[in-house]
C-alpha cells in the first residue's frame, strides 16, 4: 500500500469579480491528479506558479477539503481523518511567512512541540538535535524577525520535524533562498531521505527536482501531464533538438509563428541582459532553423546555437503544451 | 493532564507574544486610563467615597473588557497576516485547545488595566480603595478575566471563517460598557436591553466583581459568570468543527 494515495483529487475554487454587479465564476485549481508515494521514497511534483501543486498539497495535509476524488495518508483518509493525519505528517511551508516573528526561534519550536503532543521529556533534546541539524543552533534565543529569509526556512524545517513524523510535505522550500542557502536546504532534505522519511516536495526548479527526487510527477494547468524517474523523464525528449535564437527585441507575434511551424515542439523567452533568447524545441531530424530565422521578420539576431535537450526542455516542453 | 499542559502553554506564548507588542501595549496603557479619568471626573460631583469606588471598578472592568473584545480580533488577524493560521489548524489538537489559550491570553492583559486604573483612581484622584472582601475580589477578578476570555472565543470562531469579523469585535466593544453595567447601574437601562444584559458574562462579572469590593455577596453573580463562561466555550466548540470544515472548503484559511 502506497504512503501517499491520491485519487482523482478535484479543487475548484468559486471566485467573484465586480463590486455592485457580482459575478461568480469557477475556478479548477486541480483537475483530476492522482499519484501513490511509496514508503522511504521522495517523490517530486513539479510544476510552474498556479499549475495546482499548493492546491494539491494542501489537500493532502488537511488544509483543504477536496472538491472530489480521496486522498489517503497512511491509510488515513483526508476527510474523513483529518487528526489522524496531522499526527503522521509535517509539513514546511516556502517563503517568511508562518513563524511567529515576536518569539525566538526555540519558543516557536517549544510551543509547536506542545501542540504536536511531543513528550515534555524528550522536548529539550528533539530541539537541540534540530537546531543542530537546521543549522540554526547557537541563534534559537533571537527574535525570529531578526533572522533571514534562508534562517526562517530552516526553522519552518525544524518545525516541520518535531514530533518524528514517518511522511513529510514540502512545499517549494526553498523559493527565494539565495544559492548558498538553497544548497544546504536540500543538503538537510536529500539527509532526511536517507533517514527513511517519505517526502512529498513541490517546486518550479527542475535541477532540484532531478538532484533529489527519486520519481517526479509533471504538473501544468491541474492535471499531472507526466510521470516518471529523471531518467525516464529525460529519454522522453532525448530524440529532439533545441535551437536557440538570441535577438535584440522580439517581434509581436514571433512566439505564435514559431509555435505554427511544422515539426516545433515548444517555444519559451529567456531575458538574458539586452537580448533574449528564443528557444526552440524541435523534433528529431528536423532541421527549421531557417524557418525561425524567417519567422523572426527581420529582426536583430546575434548568436545562433543547435543543441541535445535536458531535463529542463523536457519540463518546459511539458509544462507549455496546450 | 496534557490538555491542560497545553493551555498553559499556548496561554504562556501567546500572551509573552502579546506583551512583546508596543503597539498593542501603547493601547492598553492609555486608553483605560482616559477611560477611568473622565469616569472620576463625572462622578466626582458625588460626595460619597462610595460612589467613587463603584466608579473606579466600572472603569476598570471597562478596560479588561475593551482589551478581550477588540484583540481577540485582532488576534486572529494576526494569525493570518504571520501565516500561522494554517499552522495552527494543522495541528492535532481539536482546534479549541488551540484557540482558547489565545482569547484567555488576550483577556489576561485586562487584568493590567484592572491594576492600573484602580492605581490611577488611588494615587492621582485620592480615591478609598478599601475592598470589603479582598480574597472574594481576587476570585471575582479571576472569574472575569475567564469568561471575558469565553465571550472572545466565541468572537474568534467567528474570525476564523470570516476574516473581516475583527470589525464585530470593535463594534461589541461600547454597547457592552453600557448594557453590561459598567458606569449606568442596569435599573436605568430601557427593560427590553436587561435580557440581552443577563446573557452577557461581563455584566455578573463586573456585579461580582462590586459586590466583593462594597460588601455584598458576589459568589452568585461570580457563579453566573463563569457558567455563561462556560456555555461559550460550549457554543464555540459546537461551531468550531462546522467552521473549519467551511474554511477549508471555501480555502479561506490562508487569506490574509
Amino acid at each position: 500500500m502506497a504512503v501517499v494515495e491520491a485519487q482523482d483529487l478535484h479543487r475548484t475554487y468559486r471566485t467573484s469579480t465586480g463590486t455592485l454587479r457580482r459575478k461568480w465564476m469557477n475556478v479548477e485549481a486541480v483537475r483530476g491528479v492522482s499519484f501513490g508515494i511509496e514508503k522511504g521514497e521522495l517523490f517530486g511534483l513539479l510544476g510552474p506558479n498556479g499549475a495546482g501543486k499548493t492546491t494539491t498539497i494542501k489537500m493532502l495535509i488537511t488544509l483543504l477539503l477536496p472538491t472530489s476524488g480521496t486522498a489517503r495518508v497512511l491509510g488515513y483518509d483526508v476527510v474523513k481523518d483529518p487528526r489522524e493525519v496531522r499526527k503522521r505528517i509535517g509539513y514546511v511551508f516556502g517563503g517568511e511567512r508562518g513563524v511567529y516573528e515576536r518569539l525566538s526561534g526555540y519558543d516557536n519550536l517549544r510551543y509547536f512541540a506542545e501542540l504536536y503532543g511531543v513528550p515534555p521529556k524528550e522536548i529539550r533534546p528533539r530541539i537541540e538535535s534540530l537546531l543542530e541539524l537546521v543549522g540554526l543552533k547557537g541563534r534559537e534565543d533571537e527574535r525570529t524577525e531578526g533572522y533571514s529569509r534562508g534562517m526562517k526556512q530552516r526553522l519552518h524545517i525544524a518545525r516541520g520535524l518535531l514530533h518524528d513524523p514517518p511522511v513529510v510535505f514540502l512545499d517549494e522550500p526553498t523559493i527565494g533562498l539565495d544559492p548558498v542557502g538553497a544548497r544546504e536546504l536540500r543538503a538537510t532534505i536529500a539527509s532526511l531521505a536517507e533517514a527513511g522519511k517519505t517526502i512529498l516536495l513541490t517546486t518550479h526548479y527542475m535541477f532540484e527536482a532531478d538532484a533529489l527526487c527519486d520519481r517526479i510527477a509533471v504538473i501544468a494547468r491541474g492535471q499531472i501531464v507526466a510521470e516518471g524517474t529523471p531518467l525516464e523523464l529525460k529519454r522522453g525528449v532525448a530524440q529532439g533538438a533545441v535551437v536557440e535564437v538570441e535577438v535584440f527585441g522580439v517581434p509581436d507575434g514571433t512566439v505564435e509563428r514559431v509555435r505554427g511551424l511544422q515539426g516545433v515542439m515548444s517555444v519559451s523567452v529567456e531575458e538574458r541582459e539586452q537580448a533574449q533568447v528564443l528557444i526552440v524545441q524541435t523534433g528529431a531530424d528536423v532541421e527549421l532553423t531557417h524557418s525561425i530565422l524567417g519567422a523572426l521578420n527581420g529582426a536583430n539576431v546575434g548568436r545562433i546555437s543547435r543543441r541535445e535537450p535536458t531535463l529542463e526542455d523536457a519540463y518546459v516542453a511539458l509544462v507549455s503544451e496546450e | 493532564m496534557k490538555t491542560l499542559r497545553l493551555l498553559a502553554v499556548g496561554w504562556y506564548y501567546q500572551f509573552k507574544m502579546i506583551s512583546r507588542s508596543p503597539f498593542e501595549g501603547i493601547g492598553q496603557v492609555i486608553y483605560p486610563l482616559f477611560f477611568a479619568t473622565v469616569a472620576f471626573f463625572i462622578f466626582r460631583a458625588s460626595e460619597s467615597p462610595r460612589t467613587l469606588l463603584y466608579a473606579a471598578l466600572g472603569s476598570a472592568v471597562m478596560g479588561m473588557w475593551s482589551a478581550t473584545s477588540t484583540t481577540a480580533g485582532n488576534a486572529m488577524q494576526r494569525e493570518r497576516w504571520h501565516g500561522t493560521l494554517e499552522s495552527l489548524v494543522a495541528t492535532p489538537p481539536h482546534f479549541g485547545l488551540v484557540l482558547l489559550p489565545i482569547t484567555l491570553a488576550m483577556s489576561t492583559i485586562g487584568i493590567y488595566c484592572l491594576v492600573a486604573t484602580l492605581a490611577l483612581g488611588r494615587f492621582v484622584f485620592g480615591i478609598d480603595l478599601t475592598v470589603e472582601h479582598p480574597l472574594l475580589f481576587a476570585l471575582a477578578i479571576v472569574g472575569a478575566v475567564v469568561s471575558f476570555g469565553s465571550l472572545g472565543f466565541l468572537f474568534a470562531v467567528s474570525f476564523v471563517r470570516f476574516r473581516a469579523a475583527w470589525a464585530l469585535g470593535n463594534l461589541f466593544e461600547y454597547p457592552v460598557w453600557l448594557i453590561g453595567g459598567f458606569l449606568v447601574p442596569l435599573v436605568l437601562l430601557p427593560e427590553w436591553v436587561r435580557p440581552i444584559s443577563w446573557a452577557l458574562a461581563p455584566t455578573w462579572g463586573m456585579s461580582a466583581i462590586r459586590e466583593a469590593a462594597l460588601g455584598g455577596s458576589p459568589l452568585p453573580d461570580l457563579l453566573l459568570c463563569l457558567g455563561l463562561g462556560a456555555i461559550y466555550v460550549a457554543l464555540g466548540l459546537a461551531m468550531l468543527e462546522r467552521v473549519l470544515s467551511a474554511a477549508r472548503k471555501r480555502g479561506a484559511l490562508a487569506l490574509s
